[in-house]
Order: structure tokens, then C-alpha cells, then sequence
């Protein structure tokens, strides 16, 4: 029998092994991308930004330039990439930490100005990079390094919902929230993200997407644990789905 | 070309827009407003791109990511402001990206003062970023000197890939004063930048990264002397200094931008009262200009720095002396400008005649 290659690796991600733990949901993140990347005929002229997180290496991994910016600041550099070559896909790769709580200016000022760039939001509810401190979207009663007892409201507040919250700015144009915890929704995902790199093509200005993910090491977790715990605890907090569309406003 | 009357933040920006600035990206902060307030309208025309950022933060960043896009690159700030762009531009010295940055300095500490200061020289020539890096700082002191080294600044930022720094006093920003914009300034030959990641990976046919992360040891080592190497050059091309009636002085004074304009009618002074003294003044402020120092007479037993702080450019010059010569100090802070008599009054007290 002839071999058949039935599954090969997407052009949209270069050849550096990922950095990522077993189990870690970044991984089928930047997969995604990079099959839209390709899919959409954008890899060509994509800039992609790394922020500080666990995917800070992801300059390293998306098959396109790349530009790694300091913590919390890669909407602010995307504004600037975008402005100067407004051809050029911009988008930026942000954990929760980088982007609800250290960048919550930038991404809330590069939404409101309508920027036209695409936002990939990974939230995992956890600073995983430094090794599991609370996050502004760790969740009540989550034991983190910094809430050993559990995130009481009391002294930390509610968890942030950062895509509710961005529906709230009037410049923004596309706001998803996805998960990639099994098949059917990594589809989704997927197609969430061609939406979004859309809206930019068709320069209709900021789009994000939003992922629920996993990190099955600082929640100290099986990784099929983590899958089942960001089902049952995170996205009943965060709930996925459409947030705002505003080319269907503008239709 | 005629020269026209122009205020000094104006001025700077239009010399930015000559000098090739394709983009600008700032913040409102006093006495530099006039910066922005001037290229929000006229950019467009020449069309180029202007945004008003919603912090220093932001604006340092979206400049970091225009200038890895392959832009000439302007932003301004006073004090307070530059104080929140080091981490920015240790990213872009790091990543080793060029990009001017007006810095029209303000009293200080803290909230300080919307006066005019020196008090930002350490600031500005060992910044505050992290890491070992170096930001080429000019001192200028007549706004001409200024807008002209503003329209060289691109290509100088452009040559080292690295930030340059104009750092002006408050005055030099807000007084008026004719100034020609399109007279003759050197113009170096640039190589192509091959290496900006701008979206163009396709054509190219390869990808490119901006990048100031280095997580093996030996790899951040090389990467550093990489560094050093392209500061050492800075020191060996680009000191910058005047040095004014020096040759035959006793006592020369060491004075940079709006002090050194005060100090040369003290030396008019002192001169015709028989106090052979000069003036030796630093435009570069990093590097700062040692070789100047060299060039100064047997004669110069003294050397007076004056200043609007208390004394830091004053430890550079403590430095290049080497217990040479004595040295003394003469500063005024708080958005003060020294006056003439005063300074004058100062020197008189050290070569040991009466204040008149
Ligand atoms: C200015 C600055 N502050 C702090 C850090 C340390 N730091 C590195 S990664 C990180 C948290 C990242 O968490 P998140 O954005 O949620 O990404 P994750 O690792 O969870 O994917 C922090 C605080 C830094 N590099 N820079
Ligand atoms: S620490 Fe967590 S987020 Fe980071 S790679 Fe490991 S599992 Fe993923
Ligand atoms: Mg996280």
C-alpha cells in the first residue's frame, strides 16, 4: 500500500517545537492560527505580536514577522505596526495577565480607537509564565500561588470578563469567546477566527477572540482534568459566544 | 532659505517632518504640547501618520512598533512622561531599533514643576531602563542647533539602529526664535532595512523577527557586546562639543544648552574685568564629550560646571577630570535660570576677587 499523508503539520507555524506543557491548550491555539493564516492567504504579509506569557516564544512559532513586545503592550505595538503598514495583518497573542490586568489600557484604548488588528486572548484564569500567581480573571475560590486560601471577592475583587467588558467600547467591531476543549468547539473556534481575520481584511477595524484554556500544570491538574475544569468552573463564568458584531450593525 | 520666527516645540516639529518622520506617536504633557499640537495638523498633509496615545506607555510601545515595522519614528514627552518611556526604549535598544525622542525637560522631582530643568541629565544619559544600553542624547542650546539636529537625528538613529534623544530645557521649547529649516545638514548613506518585520515576509521570501529576548547566557552575552561594540562607535564619532575661548583661559566653565547661552555673556563679562575664562560645551550628552577635555590648555586650573541641578552633569565631568584640575560647582534648580551676574559673581569668588 501506498503511504498517504493524511495529517501534516500547517505551513502557518514554523518548525521550532512548541514550549508548551502536555496538555496545555496554547498549542491548539497557535495551530488554529496558523491554518487561517494559511487558509486566508495571509501568512504572507502577517505581522504577529508576542506578548509576555507562557507564549512569549511565539515569535518563534508563527511562520510570519514577528515582533515581541514588553508586558501587556502588544496592542500598542500592533497600533503602531498597523498604522505605518496598513496592509499588513496585525495581530497580537495575549495571556490573561498580559492583557486584563498589566495592558487592560492598551487593549481598551486599541479597541476604542477601532484599531484595525486582530486580538488573540488566551485566558487560562492563571499567570502561568511565573508559575501560577491569580490573574484578574482567576476565579472565586481558586487557589492560585498568590491566593493559597482561594480568590476571595473580598480582597480581590470579581473575576474580569474581559470580552463583556470590550462590548461596552464603542469602537470595537468583533468580540468572540471560544474554547477549545473538544472537537466540536475547536471548530468553532476556528471559524471565530477566520471571522476575525476578516473584519480585518475588510478593514472593519478590532477584532478579538477570546479562548478559554487550559494550564493543567499551575491548576495542578490531569490535562483531561483541565479540560473538564475549564467546562464545569470557567465557562459558566465566561460563557461562550458572540459579544458584539458590528458589521451586522452596519448591514 | 529665509529664516522664519518660530517657537521651539513648532520648530521641532516641522524639522521632524523634513528630517523624514514617517510617524509620530505622543501624549500631552507640559511644555511640550506644541509638539503634537503642531503635527496633528501637519502630518496628514505630508501623509504621514499621527496618534494622540492614551498614556507614554502606550505611545513608547506603538513607536516600538512602528520603528520594527521599518519607520522613521518620532515621539516627545517632558520628564515625567520620558520617565514612563525607559522601559520602551531599553525594549527598542535592546531589539536595537532606531527612533527619536524629543525630550523637552521640566522640573523635578515627582510632578516637579512645568518650568524649565536640567534636572533630567542622569535620566537622560543613564536612563532608566533596565539592561546595558545607551540612548546617543544631544544637548542643544539655540533652537537653530536644535531643529538641525532634530532633521539629523533620523538618519543618526537610522546608522546606529538604536533611540536618539534630543533633550531641550523648557525654555528652548517655548521661546521664539528665527531659524532656518532647510539649510545644509550632513546626510549618511543608509543600507536598506532588511530587517524590519513590516508584513512583507512573502516578497522577501523570508520572515523576520524584532526580538529583544535572549534566554541563553552565552547567547544575551554576544548579544550585549553586539551592543557595546556599536556604543563604542558612538563614543569614537559622535562627541559633539564647542568650546569657546578656551586656549588661553584660567577657569573654563562646562555648561550645556540654555546655561551655555547665559555663560557667554558671563564670559564677555569676565573678560573685559581680566578673568581669562571660557566655556566648554557639551552638545553630545551621551557620549559625553571626554575628548573635549583633552584639547583644554595647561592653563585651565579650574573648571566650573553650572547647570539648572545640583550638580549631575557635574559627576561626568568629576569623571573625564581625573583629579586633574579643581573643580567647582555652581547649580540652580527648581525651574530656575541662573542668572548672568550670578554666575558671574561665582567665578569672581573662585579666582579669588571680590563679587562686584
Ligand atoms: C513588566 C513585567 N512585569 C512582570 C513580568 C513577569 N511576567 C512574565 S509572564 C507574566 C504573567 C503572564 O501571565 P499571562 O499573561 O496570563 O500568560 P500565561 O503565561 O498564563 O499564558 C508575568 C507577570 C514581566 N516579564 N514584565
Ligand atoms: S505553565 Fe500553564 S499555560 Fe504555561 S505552558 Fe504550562 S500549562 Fe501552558
Ligand atoms: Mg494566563
Amino acid at each position: 500500500m501506498k503511504a498517504q499523508t493524511i495529517y501534516k503539520p500547517t505551513e502557518g507555524l514554523t518548525e521550532r517545537q512548541l514550549t508548551y506543557c502536555p496538555g496545555c491548550t496554547h498549542g491548539i491555539i497557535h495551530k488554529l492560527i496558523g491554518e487561517v493564516l494559511v487558509e486566508q492567504g495571509l501568512l504572507d504579509t502577517a505581522v504577529g505580536i508576542a506578548s509576555v506569557g507562557c507564549s512569549v516564544m511565539s515569535y518563534e512559532f508563527f511562520n510570519c514577522d514577528t515582533q515581541q513586545a514588553a508586558h501587556g503592550r502588544a496592542p500598542a505595538v500592533a497600533t503602531g505596526i498597523k498604522r505605518v503598514n496598513p496592509e499588513a495583518t496585525v495581530f497580537t497573542y495575549q495571556g490573561d495577565g498580559d492583557l486584563a490586568s498589566i495592558g487592560l489600557a492598551e487593549i481598551v484604548h486599541s479597541a476604542h480607537r477601532g484599531e484595525n488588528i486582530t486580538v488573540i486572548f488566551v485566558n487560562n484564569a492563571i499567570y502561568g509564565m511565573t508559575g501560577g500567581q491569580m490573574a484578574p480573571t482567576t476565579l472565586i475560590g481558586q487557589k492560585t500561588t498568590t491566593s493559597p486560601r482561594g480568590r476571595e471577592q473580598a480582597e480581590a475583587g470579581l473575576p474580569l470578563r474581559m470580552s463583556e467588558m470590550l462590548a461596552t467600547v464603542p469602537g470595537a467591531t468583533y468580540l468572540e469567546r471560544v474554547s477549545v476543549h473538544d472537537p466540536k468547539h475547536i471548530r468553532k473556534a476556528k471559524k471565530a477566527l477566520q471571522k476575525a481575520f476578516d473584519v480585518q481584511t475588510k478593514k472593519q477595524g478590532f477584532s478579538m477572540i477570546e479562548f478559554i484554556s487550559t494550564c493543567p500544570v499551575n491548576w495542578g491538574m490531569t490535562p483531561q482534568d483541565s479540560l473538564n475544569w475549564a467546562v464545569d468552573q470557567m465557562i459558566p463564568y465566561y460563557p461562550l459566544g458572540l459579544f458584539k458584531d458590528a458589521t451586522k450593525e452596519e448591514n | 532659505m529665509a529664516k522664519v520666527l518660530m517657537k521651539g516645540n513648532e520648530a521641532m516639529a516641522l524639522a521632524a517632518i523634513k528630517g523624514g518622520c514617517d510617524a509620530f506617536f505622543g501624549y500631552p504633557i507640559t511644555p511640550q504640547n506644541e509638539v503634537p499640537e503642531y503635527l496633528s495638523y501637519h502630518m496628514k498633509e505630508y501623509g504621514r501618520v499621527f496618534v494622540q496615545a492614551e498614556s507614554e506607555v502606550a505611545a513608547i510601545n506603538m513607536v516600538y512598533g512602528a520603528a520594527g515595522a521599518g519607520a522613521r519614528v518620532l515621539t516627545s514627552s517632558s520628564s515625567p512622561g520620558i520617565a514612563l518611556k525607559q522601559e520602551g526604549i531599553s525594549y527598542m535598544a535592546g531589539s536595537q531599533l532606531p527612533a527619536v525622542i524629543i525630550n523637552v525637560m521640566r522640573g523635578g522631582p515627582g510632578l516637579g514643576s512645568i518650568q524649565p530643568s536640567q534636572g533630567d541629565y542622569n535620566q537622560v544619559t543613564r536612563g532608566g531602563g533596565n539592561g546595558d544600553y545607551h540612548v546617543l542624547s544631544f544637548g542643544p542650546e539655540t533652537l537653530q542647533e536644535t531643529v538641525d539636529l532634530v532633521r539629523q537625528a533620523f538618519d543618526i538613529a537610522d546608522y546606529y539602529r538604536n533611540p536618539v534623544m534630543i533633550a531641550v530645557d523648557g525654555l528652548i521649547g517655548q521661546m521664539m526664535e528665527p531659524v532656518d529649516l532647510d539649510n545644509e545638514i550632513p546626510k549618511m548613506d543608509l543600507p536598506p532595512k532588511d530587517w524590519a518585520a513590516n508584513g512583507k515576509s512573502g516578497e522577501r521570501g523570508k520572515r523576520n523577527t524584532i526580538v529583544s529576548l535572549h534566554l541563553d547566557t552565552q547567547g544575551l552575552e554576544g548579544h550585549n557586546l553586539a551592543l557595546k561594540k556599536k556604543y563604542d562607535e558612538m563614543v569614537e564619532k559622535e562627541q559633539r562639543y564647542e568650546m569657546i575661548q578656551t586656549d588661553d583661559a584660567d577657569i573654563v566653565i562646562v555648561a550645556y544648552g540654555t546655561v551655555a547661552r547665559v555663560v557667554r555673556s558671563v564670559i564677555e563679562t569676565l573678560r573685559e574685568e581680566g578673568i581669562k575664562v571660557g566655556l566648554l560645551r557639551p552638545i553630545t550628552l551621551w557620549p559625553f564629550p571626554e575628548k573635549a577635555f583633552e584639547k583644554l590648555p595647561e592653563s585651565a586650573k579650574m573648571l566650573l560646571t553650572v547647570e539648572m541641578s545640583l550638580g549631575q552633569m557635574h559627576q561626568d565631568v568629576r569623571m573625564v577630570n581625573e583629579g586633574k584640575r579643581k573643580l567647582a560647582f555652581y547649580g540652580r534648580a527648581g525651574g530656575i535660570v541662573p542668572e548672568a551676574d550670578e554666575i558671574a559673581d561665582e567665578v569672581r569668588k573662585l579666582v579669588g576677587g571680590s563679587p562686584a
